[in-house]
Parts: C-alpha cells; structure tokens; sequence
C-alpha cells in the first residue's frame, strides 16, 4: 500500500508556472501543482500539454519564464544544488551516452552528484543486478535491447539515491511482461519511501500504479485530484460480455443499454452506482449464458478523453 | 556541494574525457602524430635543408616549435569540440546538467581533459622531433607556461564552439576556415620580417602568432614579437573565453530552452 510521509515538506511545489517559449507560445499558463512526499502520482495530458516543459523545468533543462518549485523544501533557484540532489530524472528519449558500458554511465552519473567511485561501484552493481542488467555492465549501451535501455535509465536516475523520481513515459514501446516488472521495480522503491511522478499515455499504468494524478491539457492543470475520486466521476462504464450461444440481436432489458456487437459479443452500458446483477438475472432468465466480462477501455481513459475532449475545438470542414 | 564533492565530480569529467579519447585511440593519437611526422620530413628535412635559415635558426629548428604548437592547439580544440558536441548530440550532456555539478567545474572538466590530450600529443611531436631536429631550451618556464596556457585557450574555444553549434557541420567549419588558416598565417613556416610593413602588421592581430613566437622564443631565444606582450594577449583571450563560455554555460539558450 503507498503511503503518504507525514511531517516532510511536499516533494514538489509548484507555483504560477509559466513557460513562454520565443515572444509568443505560451507552454504553461500560471500552473500550481503540489506532489506529497512518498507519493505515486500521474502527471497525464494529451501531446503537447505541457508535461515535458513542466518535467524540464524541474529538471533544470528548460528555463521558467515565472513561478516557483522547491522540491522537498529546497528552492530550485536559491538552493538548486540541494534541489537537484533530491531529483531523479529518468527522460522519455535515451539521453546516455551509446558507446560507454552501463557500468561507467552509473559510475560517471554518481560522480556528477559527488560520490566516491567505491560507493558509486556497489551501488551500481546493485541497481544493475536489481534490473536484470549486469551480465551487460561492460558492453556498449548501444547493443542493449530497447527495454535495457529504458532500464539503464532507471538505474541511473536511482544512482544518487534521489527522494524524487521523475519517469516520463517510463514504458512506452516496452512489452507487457517487462512492463509489469518495472512496474513492481517501482511500487517496491516507492513503497521504501520514494516519491515518483510519472508521465504516461497508458492510463492503466496510473490507474494501477499511482495515488493521486494531474491532467494538464494547454498548459493548464484541468485537474488534479486523487486518482479514486477521479474515477468516481465517471458517470458511465461499459462492460463487454462474452456470450456462450450465438445470438442473432441484442436483448431487451429495462434499465440497461446493450448493443449487439457480434453472435457471441454484447456491450451494456450501466451507470455509476448502478447494479449489474439484474443485468445477470434478466440474462440468465432468457438463456443467454454469460462467459466472461470485462471494461471495454480503461475507466481512467475514458474520463481522460471526456476532460480533454471538452476542450477541444470544433473541426472546421 | 562540499569541496570533496565538487573535486570528485570534476575529476570524474576529467576521467570521462580522458578514456574518450584513449578508447578511440587510432582516431584520436595515431593521425596527428603522422602528420606532425610528415611536416617535419617534408619542411624540415627535405625542403628545409635548402631554404638555410630563418631568423637566425637553421630551419628545421626553426620550424619545429611551430609544429610542436600546431599540434598541440589542433588537438587541444578538436577533443573538446568533438566531445561536447558528442554530448549535445546524443543528449547525454544533460546528465551533467541535471546534477548539482556547478557549470564552472564543467567547464573547467572539459577543458583539462582537452589539455590533457594537447599537451599529450605535444609530448610525444616533441619526442619525435628529437629525431629530426636537435634542440636547446632557452627558457623552460616561458616554454612550458605558454604551452599549458595555449593549451587552455584553444580548449575553451573548442567548446565555447560547441555550445554553439547545431550541426556537425558548425564544429568543423572553425577548424577548417579558422584555426588552420591562422596556424599557417601564425608565422609557423615563417618569420614576419618576410612580410612587408602592412602584412606584419595585419598578421598582429592573429593570436596564434604569439602564442607560436613566445613558444619559439622558449626553446631557441628568438621572436618576432615582444613576449610580455604575447602573454598578455594570450591571458586576455583566456579571460575573455572563460567568461563567455561560462555564461553561455550558466544561461545560454543552446543547452537549456
């Protein structure tokens, strides 16, 4: 279970953003976002949100054009060095260097936060054994598998032994069996007492993983609640029901929408708080036999689409 | 950070940028020692033993603290342009970054790892120039202090280069239409009484004519130009490098958006 750290100052602050970029693009209007120590949190948006702007900034790769972050109290500009020890950063691109072996990448990664080479060593063989990597530690990162690399960078944004880790987009283009393992990597370090925010486009993957989530649509935090009371909002879900016999229409039952999708396929659509078992029972009394069920998408995914989709313009035709 | 702290990360650059250039070796150590080779065969032996002399100097001594400097100021720029570069490229530049590393022990990383290769490469031009030439120190501490300060100034100007660029095109353009014109203008192959009044003076504002003059000047006495003078010049540029690097460092927009 994530717990959140009581008596610590927020892992992360956030105050009236902003981010211009030249004289007229406006990437952050003015956003306010506090993370809790100890806390598993989305950052979610469509592309072009603002999400890396507001990840760079933290990061002190992009330059604020206003606003203040402290990160577990330490101000970003004012004690950026404390800052930025309490910050790992594991980028949506594969930002290391391609010819240097993992082993030296970590190595050189502690150096940067000035820890000796012995202790960066044990450290480093820890974290590479921990994500299945050290049987590669001395080869070139260039010939790891993409789902290495993605690893590498976990070990390295753990290398300084942050409070606050920053993944974006941490299992885009990994398979699900190595995304389910990452995925236990970080409720376990989590769990241990570190805070992560993470960005991501598979909603499943907060659902499943994080506490409370942000949606920043245009530079906007539209909003910013916990991921439970965020599901609580959606006010229609729809199940699919794998059906035993063949049916030739949808039947008919007071209460619920169901949709013919194929002879062994249906898709009912009942409202929040609403009961499924006269669903079953309605059913079972005109003998259709219910195999399996399940959500048609992720209910995070659909109240996602619904926010953003709000905000959209019309198309022009 | 603690001053431990700000040493371990900066000789952990230093490192870095010396196992670069050692692990790519045959790029890196072996050509511009066959070059330097070639010119001391081609300038000092076979042509050389019929020009006579230059300034005084049998011409194969004169040439070769030229050729010594040359080497030493090619391979100084070159490894921190090729480097830095390498890291904006890749993208691997932002794990530095994004540490508490001060942007002054950056710069200051880069730039030793580039004397370190400069003055290695100097080392071993000069060693096999023994071969070729035989040589008498007139002055080793001017020697060496124009060396190590040449040395700097060419390593900050290869990554100030750096910052800039955006293409790998922008990191070879000032070696090829800068640095190598000014090397063969910067009275390697010539003394400056050869040039009439107002090429001698044009050829004053080349700052590698003084950094090759006092490097002369260390080994055999001779100079075209008055060597206070070089090593204010010299220092000025360091001065002036260091600070524009460090503030595009600090606050450029070609690394932070």
């Amino acid at each position: 279970m994530i717990t959140v750290i009581e008596n610590q100052p927020p892992a992360l602050k956030i105050t009236q953003l902003k981010k211009i970029y030249g004289d007229q693009f406006e990437a952050l209007k003015g956003i306010d976002l506090t993370v809790e120590a100890g806390d598993f949190f989305a950052l979610l948006g469509p592309n072009g949100a603002g999400k890396s702007t507001t990840i760079g900034i933290i990061c002190s790769l992009v330059r604020k054009s206003a606003g203040t972050i402290s990160v577990f109290g330490c101000d970003i500009d004012t004690d950026f060095s404390n800052a930025k020890r309490h910050i790992g950063v594991v980028p949506q691109e594969f930002n290391f260097n391609q010819f240097e072996a993992p082993i030296d990448i970590l190595v050189n990664q502690a150096g940067y936060y000035g820890i000796g080479r012995r202790v960066a060593l044990e450290r480093a063989e820890r974290y590479l054994k921990q994500l299945g990597l050290w049987e590669r530690c001395s080869e070139a990162s260039r010939t790891l598998s993409g789902g290495m690399k993605r690893r590498l960078m976990i070990a390295r944004a753990l290398i300084h032994e942050p409070k606050l880790l920053i993944l974006d987009e941490p299992t885009a283009g990994v398979d699900i069996e190595l995304r389910r393992s990452m995925w236990d990597f970080l409720c376990d370090i989590n769990q241990r007492g570190t805070t992560i925010i993470l960005t991501t486009h598979y909603l499943e993957e907060a659902e499943s993983l994080c506490r409370n989530v942000a949606i920043i649509d245009r530079g906007v935090i539209v909003q910013n609640t916990s991921v439970k009371a965020l599901i609580k909002q959606l006010s229609m879900e729809t199940f699919v029901l794998d059906i035993r016999d063949g049916l030739t229409h949808a039947p008919v039952v007071d209460g619920y929408r169901i949709v013919h999708t194929d002879s062994h396929c249906l898709e009912v659509e009942v409202a929040s708080g609403q009961s499924i078992n006269p669903l079953f029972a309605a059913l079972g009394g005109q003998a259709i036999e219910v195999l399996s069920m399940r959500n048609k998408t992720n209910r995070l995914e659909e109240l996602f689409i619904s926010m953003v989709e709000k905000k959209l313009p019309e198309v022009q035709t | 950070m603690s001053r431990y702290e700000i040493w371990i990360a900066f000789a952990t650059i230093v490192r870095r940028e010396v196992r670069r250039y050692l692990r790519i070796w045959p790029q890196t150590l072996i050509p511009p020692v066959i070059t330097i080779v070639l010119y001391f065969l081609i300038f000092g032996n076979l042509i050389g033993g019929r020009i006579g002399s230059m300034a005084g100097l049998p011409y194969i001594q004169f040439v070769a603290p030229g050729l010594i400097m040359m080497s030493v100021i090619t391979n100084s720029y070159s490894n921190v342009v090729s480097s830095f570069y390498g890291s904006k490229f890749q993208r691997n530049i932002e794990e530095l970054l994004v540490s508490p590393t001060p942007n002054i022990v950056i710069l200051l990383g880069y730039v030793v790892g580039g004397m370190s290769r400069g003055l290695g490469i100097g080392a071993i031009v000069t060693f096999l120039s023994l071969y070729f030439a035989d040589f008498s120190i007139h002055s080793l501490p001017v020697t060496i202090a124009i060396v190590l300060l040449t040395s700097m100034m060419f390593s900050i100007a290869g990554l100030l280069n750096a910052i800039f660029a955006d293409s790998f095109d922008d990191i070879s353009i000032v070696p090829t239409f800068i640095l190598t014109p000014l090397t063969y203008l910067g009275g390697v192959f010539y003394s400056t009484e050869l040039l009439s009044d107002f090429w001698a003076n044009v050829a004053l504002i080349n700052p590698i004519l003084y950094v090759v003059n006092t490097f002369r000047y260390g080994f055999s006495g001779v100079t075209d130009i008055n060597i206070f003078w070089a090593f204010a010049m010299v220092l000025l540029s360091i001065s002036l490098l260091f600070v524009v690097t460090l503030r595009q460092l600090q606050h450029g927009s070609r690394l932070r958006s």
